[in-house]
């Protein structure tokens, strides 16, 4: 039985106890609804609870834990000297073992024991379908059962049933709480495996980064290195080249459509800046790599400068085009709360339009503009398509915008696409290299909402 | 009495430095307003750039070259014992097709053979294959069949390749441009639109990749993704904006659901790299997971959306329901979630518009995979239509390059079109209390 078949029979077993429930208590009235506590249906969805959730949240339970039980017990019967294996090759082992369980190619035959281990594996895996069914059949006739006998015209249903309804309600807004933690758990998890190989000094401050490392004993010149600040300066500079495009073109885009422009242009503009918020951003780094790239490569050498055709230009250039609406549609909304009476009294003043907004607005909104650039960074330092695509692979200490540097998502990327053994320091310095990304991105988010906080001003 | 103060006469100096002040003051005042006319003119044109070079590199994908070939089909060669089907299927096609295209092109020889070979695709004789397989009456006549060019050949059709250039750094060849230039002249060159992209998964041959596959990789992937999203991120709204007393608890959702909503996406692609794919063991590169990670993604777009459209039903409905004796869950489910559909369904479209085009998390649980044959369930390995323009914008034939961006425009379509319903959708429900 199919994890979607198991599920559907539940929602059908669910849908009768709906039936049976309000058919039950129709009857229990005897014939004058008025005698109910809640409507018929109120009961029919007693039943329905009772009958589908515990058996759902057995459901979720089991298959979360199924699988490390079925390793551990498949690991305690293999025989001694794979046993005795050192850990990451077992890893491999059972990895190998549960390919051949499930049916996919392997590449080999497999030996004898490993061959048996997984039709252990197989057995197991069987066995614990049945007696999920099993166990899942028993506590939906067992809630069933209860359910329906509780049922009677004096008993609250509606209470009952809005009471779970209410528990779903909780269970799902903690989901978003859930996510963080898991993003939490899981990065630093596998960063503090990567900081056992790699002690954090080495990793925060070492100048080489090349995380290749000897895929066989006597393979020469690839012991792999992680230092990360060539990979971080390479970042800084493409999200400087992007915040010197969008930080000054977003702000004099949002001042012009706050103070200058008549509400016709404004309708006509603000959207078309939504467009380009809405082009996915795969899109933006087809249009770096194969238009800008070549473009600025030829540009650069036609000056008799040395481009490299991956330079870091392009890549924050059009970096810079996608964060525009970001910075402008938050700076524009700022400006917009800064009350007409402070405009007005600079005109009353004699002030020009320019001198209210430079000396009046600006100031005013200030804070505002300060947290629309900080979430306009984070976004750059975030953003990954874009470098991926058009951004190199080797990390350099370079402060030069016309060569080729690397980035805190990009090496991300190349690390894990692919094949990869899960417990090498190669694919774990990623994680580590996430978590660097979730601090950074995290503290400037945190950043901006203070600053919009504390310095805001209050004008009534 | 007073003395009338003499009214304050300004010296010619003054005049003038005042009239210098003004007109400096006015030029820096166009110069402020130039900028900003300036900042939003960079920005649309670059939008227009980035269209129009997508565009201009991608329309021509939807067309085909085809070589029109009269190719015989002896039945001693395919089918000589008349067994038909498994006959047809063991038959090497390959043979009969370059026959027909050597005498078409009157080639012969070992080296002109070989290049004159790589005149049509290499699939044509699985297409000739299937034509004879869906009529076997065919064998022993002979057909007259348009085969898709060759890719190269393709983009020399289209004057992606130009002649000029000295011979060994194109990849079509003097010889293969004389062959053209005959068929042509023969009629048997002819561009077609190019069914094959919207039909067929992705393939190592220009000619024969098409989208089908990553298509259906985005459908299986958005509706996990919809499924789980919807009712998770209402139901989260409802509780936050309806239920939750003010406390530490509620502070912290809402602080982490604002915080969700700034992480990076290629976070969420490592969340469910570490935690869906190696803890619970889920399988790689299936739609499912890209569907649970892009979920985490889309969930504060609908949370926000949800509690701004509840948050605009007006509290008269509310009390008109609790004055007929509804309970808090009746007024919520039966009449202020009705009521705040629109908006809800709004947010949501546009939160998985934004889904659809997000690559990052989807390369990090592995669906940038080889897909050759549409996936046909949530759990098979697929990819994405975003993730498919990522995995050809790297290959390095001329051919890809033009199927990318009209992978990137249909993808653009599929976003316009959402984003058109969700802007339909507000403006006919959009009601004003």
């Amino acid at each position: 039985m199919d994890y979607p078949v198991i599920l559907a029979t539940l929602l059908i077993l669910s849908c009768a106890g709906f039936y049976l429930g309000r058919r039950r208590a129709i009857v229990a009235s005897g014939g004058s609804l008025r005698a109910l506590h809640s409507l018929p249906s109120y009961y029919g969805f007693y039943i329905a609870v009772w009958a589908g959730v515990p058996a759902l949240i057995l459901f979720l339970v089991w298959i979360a834990a199924q699988n490390s039980v079925i390793d551990h017990l498949v690991q305690a019967a293999l025989p001694d000297p794979l046993r005795a294996l050192a850990p990451d090759r077992k890893a491999l082992l059972m990895a190998d073992i549960r390919n051949i369980a499930t049916g996919n190619v392997v590449r080999a035959q497999p030996d004898a024991a490993v061959a048996a281990a997984a039709e252990h594996y197989k057995r197991l895996a069987e066995l614990s379908r049945w007696m999920l069914v099993a166990a899942m059949l028993l506590l939906t006739s067992l809630g069933t059962f209860v359910a329906y006998r509780r049922i009677d015209p004096a008993m609250r249903a509606r209470n009952a049933v809005e009471r779970a309804a209410r528990w779903f309600l909780i269970v799902c807004s903690t989901i978003a709480v859930f996510a963080t933690i898991g993003i939490i758990l899981s990065l630093l998890f596998e960063a503090l495996r990567f900081f056992d190989r790699v002690p954090v000094g080495e990793f925060l401050f070492g100048l080489r980064w090349s995380p290749q490392e000897a895929l066989r004993a006597d393979q020469v010149g690839s012991s792999g290195s992680f230092g990360a600040v060539p990979v971080f300066t390479g970042t800084l500079l493409i999200t400087a080249i992007a915040m010197l495009v969008a930080g000054p073109v977003g702000l004099f885009a949002a001042i012009y459509l706050s103070e200058y422009a008549s509400p016709r242009v404004r309708n006509w503009v603000k959207p078309v800046m939504e467009v380009l918020a809405g082009i996915p951003t795969v899109v933006y780094g087809f249009f770096a790599a194969l238009t800008v790239a070549p473009f600025i490569r030829d540009l650069g050498l036609s000056l008799g400068l040395d481009t490299a055709s991956e330079s870091a230009l392009a890549a924050g250039l059009v970096m810079g085009v996608m964060i525009i609406p970001y910075v402008s549609s938050l700076a524009d909304d700022v400006i917009n709360a800064v009350p007409q009476s402070l405009r007005d009294g600079a005109y009353g003043l004699g002030a020009t339009r320019s001198e209210a907004v430079r000396h009046v607005v600006i100031p005013a909104a200030l804070p505002g503009i300060v947290g629309a650039l900080l979430l306009g960074v984070s976004r750059a330092v975030g953003e990954t398509m874009i470098v991926v695509m058009a951004a190199g692979l080797s990390a350099k200490l370079t402060a030069n915008p016309l060569d080729n540097v690397t980035t805190v998502t990009v090496q991300i990327v190349t690390l894990l696409v692919g094949d990869q053994e899960f417990d090498s320091a190669k694919t774990l310095s990623a994680f580590a290299l996430g978590l660097v990304l979730f601090v950074v991105t995290l503290g400037l988010n945190v950043i901006a909402l203070r600053v919009v906080q504390k310095y805001r001003e209050k004008y009534d | 009495m007073t003395d009338a103060r003499p009214a304050f006469i300004p010296s010619e100096r003054q005049r003038a430095l005042v009239a210098r002040g003004i007109r400096r003051r006015r030029r820096a005042e166009r110069r402020f307003q130039a900028y900003g006319i300036a900042a939003i003119v960079f920005a649309v044109s670059m939008l227009a750039l980035l269209l129009v070079s997508v565009a201009g590199q991608g329309w021509s994908a939807f067309l085909q070259t085809n070589i029109t070939l009269e190719v015989a089909l002896p039945k001693d060669e395919i089918d000589p014992d008349g067994k038909g089907a498994a006959a047809i299927r063991e038959a090497n096609f390959q043979a009969i097709v370059e026959d027909a295209l050597f005498r078409k092109l009157g080639v012969s020889g070992r080296d002109d053979e070989r290049l004159a070979a790589k005149m049509i695709s290499a699939g044509s004789d699985a297409i000739l294959r299937d034509r004879v397989l869906a009529d076997p009456a065919l064998v022993g006549k002979t057909v007259t069949i348009a085969l898709p060019a060759h890719s190269d050949i393709d983009m020399a059709w289209k004057g992606h390749i130009r002649r000029g250039a000295p011979e060994q750094d194109r990849v079509v060849k003097d010889r293969q441009f004389q062959w053209l230039d005959a068929l042509a002249k023969a009629g048997a060159v002819h561009t077609g639109f190019n069914w094959r992209f919207f039909s067929l998964g992705d393939s190592n041959e220009p000619e024969l990749a098409g989208i089908l596959g990553a298509l259906t990789g985005s459908a299986y992937t958005m509706l996990v993704t919809l499924l789980l999203c919807f009712p998770i991120g209402v139901a989260a709204a409802i509780y936050l904006e309806e239920y939750a007393p003010k406390n530490r608890l509620t502070d912290l959702i809402e602080v982490n659901i604002n915080n969700l909503a700034a992480v990076p996406s290629i976070v969420f692609g490592l969340l469910g790299l570490a935690v869906f794919l190696n803890f619970f063991g889920l399988p790689r590169s299936a739609p499912l997971v890209g569907g649970m990670v892009l979920s985490l993604l889309v969930l504060p777009t609908i949370i926000i959306a949800t509690r701004a459209s509840f948050k605009s039903v007006p509290p008269s409905i509310r009390e008109a329901a609790y004055g007929l004796g509804a309970s808090k869950m009746q007024v919520i489910l039966h009449h202020v979630l009705p009521l705040a559909m629109p908006g809800i369904l709004t947010g949501t479209i546009i939160g998985m518009a934004h889904a659809l085009g997000e690559t990052a998390p989807l390369l990090m649980i592995g669906m940038k995979a080889f897909i050759a044959a549409p996936p046909v369930s949530p759990l098979d390995p697929a990819t994405a239509l975003p993730a498919q323009v990522f995995i050809w914008a790297d290959k390095p034939e001329r051919g890809f390059q033009e199927k990318t961006a009209a992978a990137i425009l249909v993808l653009l379509v599929f976003l316009v079109m959402m984003n058109a319903l969700a802007v339909y959708l507000r403006r006919k429900f959009e009601r004003r209390w």
